[in-house]
């Protein structure tokens, strides 16, 4: 992330500086950083009104409810992983309102999970200090992401509604053709996962 | 069309209702869970803060400095040799760091192009299989402090080509 993030902004200032555009990059600086501002303001309403309603639904067993159907998903994604964790409830809990398309849902999920993974690491380190170091994503943590950001949506709402509004003759007839591609992205996350985690493991 | 168009609208709703009508059942004190999970909520996005900023000014950066165009036109003239059309490369690529900078770049190609034509379809399939890598990313691990990301980057990166050959070649054989 540190070089990633390091690059982005030295490529973006050396190539402004030889396109003349260090002008706009300046601006950039300071619209960039308030908008993020405004993002986080604008997101925090709907983030809290969801993990508010996840932890309802959590403390009705609800959650377990629907983690316990999707156990054999979980075992497979994440062997090592305890289904009835925390961590595991709410991997399913995001991959559902991932699928459903209830995106805010699925970021206040997502963030949970990943912070209840964290936390099973730092506990396994203390009695496994062989363990990857503090600040080092985990296995777990890995293929969360790569499935996450592999695009798990089912019917691409905000497509559809962008296509009927540019006059498209069918504008749904997207939700087939998008189900097959997303399930190509999801299936080469998954062989991607499955290789890396066999090949990395550290324990 | 209307069928889908009524079931997404009432998603969220319905999920709503079925979560605490749920929990009223339950006999649980909703009001009081909720509160819990709000307050949770609004501190993992004041932990983001910072992670944004980061993020979205480098972003912002790279936009403005005109190098994404550049990347983007450059790698378009190499795939309009394999026959994909050159609007097609610099949304992928701006997929990956924007969904909403993704999004206008699919409405301009829908303005020139239609959106029944091949390129606009493989437009919509592109964004329809894939995220935006670096913001979740950088939102998921920026919450947990971690910097060592491992393989989640070429994994992501996999599954997301994976997502854009796929949408190439169906929205080929679809025309």
């Amino acid at each position: 992330m540190t070089y990633l993030w390091g690059g982005m902004i030295l490529v973006g200032i050396v190539y402004g500086a030889f396109t003349g555009n260090l002008q706009a990059v300046t601006e950039a600086v300071v619209s960039s950083s308030g908008e993020a501002v405004s993002l986080c303001i604008s997101m925090a309403g709907i983030t809290a009104m969801w993990t508010g309603i996840m932890k309802i639904a959590e403390n009705t067993g609800l959650v377990s409810f629907l983690a316990g159907k999707m156990r054999p998903l979980l075992r497979f994604l994440f062997p090592r992983l305890d289904p009835d964790s925390r961590a595991g409830k709410f991997i399913c809990l995001n991959f559902l309102s991932n699928c459903l398309g209830l995106s805010w849902a699925s970021t206040s999920s997502g963030l949970t999970a990943v912070r209840e993974l964290k936390e099973l690491e730092d506990t396994a380190r203390k009695t496994d200090p062989s363990g990857w170091k503090k600040g080092a994503a985990s296995n777990e943590m890995c293929t969360f992401l790569i499935i996450n950001v592999s695009s798990l949506q089912l019917i691409p709402v905000n497509m559809i509604a962008y296509r009927a509004q540019y006059g498209s003759v069918n504008p749904a007839a997207i939700v087939g053709p998008a189900v097959l591609a997303t399930a190509v992205s999801t299936g080469a996350a998954v062989i991607f996962c499955k290789i890396a985690d066999r090949k990395r493991r550290h324990s | 069309m209307k069928i889908i168009s009524f079931l997404s609208s009432m998603m969220i709703p319905f999920v709503l209702f079925y979560i605490i009508g749920y929990g009223l059942l339950a006999k649980r004190d909703i009001y009081h869970d909720f509160l819990e999970g709000a307050k949770d909520g609004l501190k993992i996005v004041a932990g983001l803060i910072p992670t944004l900023i980061g993020l979205m000014t480098g972003i912002g950066v790279l936009r403005a400095s005109g190098f994404l165009d550049f990347l983007g036109d450059a790698l378009g003239k190499i795939t309009s040799a394999a026959g994909i059309s050159p609007e097609i490369v610099p949304l992928a690529l701006v997929r990956l760091f924007s969904s909403s900078a993704a999004s206008g770049l699919l409405l301009d190609i829908f303005k020139e192009f239609g959106t029944d034509s091949l390129t606009g379809l493989t437009a919509s399939l592109i964004l329809s299989s894939t995220e935006s890598v670096f913001y979740c990313m950088s939102v998921y691990f920026g919450s947990v402090g971690i910097q060592k990301t491992r393989y989640t980057l070429p994994g992501a990166l996999t599954a997301t080509l994976a997502g854009i050959l796929a949408s190439v070649w169906i929205a080929g054989f679809l025309m």
